[in-house]
């Protein structure tokens, strides 16, 4: 049988052209490359640090507390008041971050004119620079009406502000997450409609909330902006020993270390970084496991 | 005792040709019918509700029963402006069980969820008309649904248990409840009530999920009990499960029917057919348009004489398979 | 709530004798009203922010003699200097070219990498991209502050590069800076494309399209509204990052538009002054309200016009 026109065969039965075809290969290789090039700068970063930091890690770095000498500092304080620093913050978003969401979830008629202004208000707060909320610290926390003074309790406020918003939004997501019908046969069985959300749904949506929580809090321990309008100006070298203590968080020694002449701070601060790292990459794993051990396939 | 009236036959009537019965019971000889609650008027053609046909209330439904457990008057219930189902009245009675059966979207479940006030978790429903519980008006101002529930249980179509334990499950309604007495021997109740005692009762700390279909919804059946509830609602229980487990529901249904009063929502006819005493026949009235799907209660009475000797034709067209 | 129009139990049995005794409801209504506070402290969250910049930079204006106009256009920022001038244009500049820069950097590094996973991935290659993607939005500012300074102004800009920029510069700041956010533009922008439905992409392959055709052609259209929700989140990101500028572009106000000079951005004058102990009601304290102010509603604009955007895509597809 004859072709009825001089098309190349190839063309006839769908096989795209040489050119085309080049243009085709290009554009995954382009794609790729553009895949890789935020990877590559991660994988730079985290080797670069690797190597001006993991010669500084000894017990007696985490053990010692910020000096004027390099050989001597250590990140026992900025570790410490991580620490207690993530304590307030938990204390604060837990409670008030699902109490909101149990609000506006269960809660809350969507017609409501000031129901629907809290909603749009969370999603504008969630992206808010983190400095601001420093400002707003500053402003009220600090000084103002609470008074609180550069310490503990105030950083641990400022930052819970920083994460509140996403606590909100990701406890709704969990407790949406549970289907209709388990709240229908809890009201149909006589429940009010506070039992059936705090025996039946509230259990049921706890590991995603908690996975919210935990993320959230990892998020705050990496907050360096917020902590430096509100925490201490001077080094702080001990301990926190109670709320109303002066205070330095990992971030903050990282970027007061930074910004020292000496290059041996340099070094340090690398040191710190993968302290801190260390620290946020075993709360990820942990939220993830808590997340795929008590995930609730419904 | 069934009244009958005498009458000429109106035009459009779907009264279907009774000519051989005993004229006392001859349809056709009813007097021009009298103001009856319930009763829709003729209306002339061209306006809404034409297609809806005069019919002798008490002959299509059979309401002369002694011990009601549920009086409903001209039940309706809209969704905003819309009305999905109107003008219901009836008389369910106790210690029975009664099916309502229907083509898809005639509003069966709509009226059940009246019973138990679930209709109130639907912000735009609005209930119009009257439904009396053992005499008491169930919409009145001082009724608490909370309360209602308590009394009248449900059983939804699709088994839903809590992802909790076999036990808790069964223990969640007494516990709410404020029920005295041992929990241990109010969940083994329940559950020998719901024929699943002897299945489960090694494995009482397992968790529901992880049952068949047809025992979640057994489980679900005995959580309903284990309140002690004076009605049991079941909305197309058995249409997720498969006929072995269907079955031993419906031999539960007729062990319960002894203590607790039952109205089940069917699309299987023959379902209907085995296990209720009375059937209520519901059907979608198209109206004037497309979107006016309003359901209406067609015909009511004994079982048998649903599915053997149906008053109203479109019944009739029903239960012997002719649309549906 | 269902309503009746019925009257109630006339003449039957009342509710009592059927139902029990009645149960108390306030504790319902008190938790609800727990709740509700809860809910609500975000609203004075929000309140309290406007409240304290609003008012702060009020002040600022009418104490500080300075205009408006003045503030907004003017060239010089020296806020601390005994004759202390207050034009926030090199702060806004410092901000805008920061971002510009990264903007450049990270849309098409976001963009690729969203079409790449949603069009081209196989599933393997996205279980093992998609974290390392969120391991890099989990890494903390500060330390991109540090690889900024550290690492790529002497070793790449300088090194590779042979740039010849500062020690602190606006090109670095706004090159890692745009690393920062590309998660964040991948994540939406993949979200976006993954929305597309198949039907539209299957309707093009049937047509003879070849991947690359589906993907520009109709993909990326189909998901623009959602792409574009994606870059102004990632530019209101951009503008509000503080720690990589404070650490790495400088702290010298400037009107030059060389990014290979120091820079300070709006956020780095808030770090940098808010550092010390400024006293309540100085000059640097009202000042940092001021471009405090400046800043969040540059972000609320920004994350309004977004949250439209991704409203829209939403809609057309669900």
């Amino acid at each position: 049988m004859t072709t009825t026109s001089s098309r190349p065969v190839g063309e006839v039965l769908g096989i795209p052209p040489a050119s085309h075809r080049l243009r085709d290969r290009s554009f995954v290789l382009l794609l790729a490359v553009l895949t890789s090039v935020a990877l590559i700068v991660l994988a730079v970063l985290l080797i670069d640090t690797g190597i001006d930091g993991i010669p500084q890690l000894s017990l007696s770095f985490l053990t010692s507390f910020p000096s004027a000498f390099p050989a001597k500092a250590g990140i026992e304080s900025a570790i410490t008041g991580t620490l207690w620093l993530m304590g307030v913050v938990t204390f604060v978003i837990v409670p008030l971050g699902v109490a909101s969401a149990l609000y506006l979830e269960e809660f809350a008629d969507g017609t409501r004119w000031w129901n629907r202004i809290i909603e749009v208000n969370i999603q504008n707060l969630a992206a808010v620079p983190s400095i601001v909320y420093g400002i707003l610290g500053l402003a009220y926390i600090v000084r103002g009406p609470l008074s609180l003074g550069r310490t503990v309790l105030a950083g641990g406020l400022t930052l819970a502000l920083v994460v509140l918003p996403v606590v909100i939004i990701t406890g709704r997501e969990a407790l949406r997450a549970v289907p209709p019908s388990i709240k229908e046969g809890a009201l149909a069985l006589g429940a009010t409609r506070w039992q059936a959300i705090w025996r039946q749904i509230l259990p049921a949506s706890i590991p995603g909330i908690a996975t919210g929580v935990i993320l959230s809090i990892s998020r705050a321990i990496g907050e360096t902006a917020p902590l430096i309008l509100v925490g201490a100006a001077t080094f702080v070298a001990f301990n926190p020993t109670g709320l109303d203590s002066p205070f330095t968080a990992l971030p903050l020694q990282i970027f007061s270390w930074i910004s020292q002449p000496n290059d041996q701070f340099r070094m340090l601060a690398a040191a710190a970084i993968i302290v801190l790292l260390v620290i946020l990459v075993i709360l990820n794993a942990v939220a993830i496991r808590l997340r795929n051990r008590y995930q609730q396939r419904w | 005792m069934v009244a009958i009236t005498q009458g000429d036959p109106t035009p459009g009537s779907n009264l279907r040709d009774v000519s051989d019965l005993d004229p006392a019971s001859d349809p056709r000889n009813e007097p021009a019918a009298p103001a009856i609650p319930g009763q829709v008027p003729a209306v002339a053609a061209g306006q809404p509700h034409a297609a809806v046909p005069v019919v002798a209330h008490h002959d299509v439904i059979d309401d002369a029963i002694e011990t009601p457990v549920f009086v409903t008057e001209k039940l309706s219930v809209s969704y905003g402006s819309s009305p999905a189902v109107l003008d219901v009245s009836l008389r369910v009675p106790e210690k029975q069980i009664t099916a309502f059966i229907g083509p898809s979207g005639c509003g069966k479940s709509t009226i059940i969820r009246c019973f138990n006030r679930m209709n109130d978790l639907i912000p735009a429903a609005r209930v119009d008309g009257m439904v009396r519980y053992h005499g008491v008006d169930l919409y009145g101002g001082d009724i608490d649904s909370v309360q209602v529930r308590k009394r009248i249980g449900m059983v939804f179509q699709k088994p839903n248990p809590f992802p909790k334990s076999i036990y808790d499950n069964i223990a969640f309604g007494p516990k709410v409840l404020g029920m005295k007495g041992s929990m241990d021997q109010i969940v083994e109740q329940a559950l020998r009530r719901a024929s699943l005692w002897d299945d489960v009762k090694d494995r009482l700390k397992d968790n529901a999920f992880g049952m068949s279909g047809g025992q979640q919804q057994r489980l679900c059946i005995a959580r309903a009990l284990a309140t002690n509830p004076d009605v049991l609602l079941m909305d197309e229980p058995c249409s997720a499960l498969d006929p072995i487990s269907t079955g031993r529901i419906e031999d539960l249904m007729h062990e319960l029917k002894e203590t607790v009063s039952i109205v089940i929502v069917t699309h299987n006819m023959q379902q209907a057919a085995r296990v209720s005493d009375r059937t209520a026949f519901f059907i979608v009235d198209m109206g004037s348009s497309e979107e006016a799907r309003i359901g209406r209660l067609v015909e009511y009475g004994p079982t048998d004489r649903i599915f053997t000797n149906p008053h109203d034709i479109r019944t009739e067209e029903y239960v012997s398979g002719k649309f549906g | 709530m269902a309503t009746t129009s019925a009257t109630s139990g006339a003449g039957g049995p009342n509710a009592e004798s059927v139902f029990g005794p009645p149960r108390r409801r306030i504790g319902e209504k008190a938790i609800t009203v727990v709740l509700f506070c809860a809910a609500a402290t975000s609203v004075v969250i929000t309140i309290g922010i406007v409240v304290s910049l609003a008012g702060e930079t009020l002040t600022f204006f009418t104490d500080q003699a300075v205009t408006v106009s003045g503030f907004l256009t003017g060239g010089q920022w020296t806020p601390l200097f005994s004759d202390p001038q207050f034009g926030i244009r090199p702060l806004v500049q410092g901000t805008l070219i920061i971002s510009g820069i990264a903007l450049i950097v990270a849309i098409p590094l976001g963009i690729g990498t969203a079409a790449f996973l949603s069009e081209y991935a196989s599933p393997r290659v996205r279980k093992a991209v998609k974290p390392t993607l969120e391991l890099l939005a989990g890494v903390p500012t500060v330390v991109f502050g540090y690889f900024a300074l550290t690492y790529f102004t002497p070793t790449v800009l300088n090194g590779l590069l042979g740039l010849d920029v500062a020690v602190f510069n606006g090109l670095a700041g706004g090159v890692i800076v745009g690393i920062l956010i590309v998660p964040t533009i991948a994540s939406v922008a993949e979200d976006a494309m993954s929305a597309v439905p198949q039907s539209l992409r299957e309707g093009a392959y049937g047509l003879g399209a070849s991947r690359r055709q589906v993907t520009v052609r109709v993909v990326v259209p189909a998901a623009l509204s959602g792409i574009t929700a994606g870059i102004v989140l990632g530019a209101s990101r951009a503008v509000g990052e503080t720690m990589v500028v404070l650490i790495a572009a400088g702290q010298v106000p400037t009107t030059s538009l060389n990014p290979r000079n120091p820079m300070e951005t709006m956020t780095a004058f808030i770090g940098a002054t808010g550092k010390g102990d400024v006293p309540t009601g100085s000059t640097g304290y009202k000042a940092i309200f001021a471009v405090g102010f400046a800043l969040f509603l540059m972000t609320l604009i920004l994350n309004t016009i977004s949250i439209r955007f991704v409203r829209r895509y939403r809609q057309v597809y669900e």
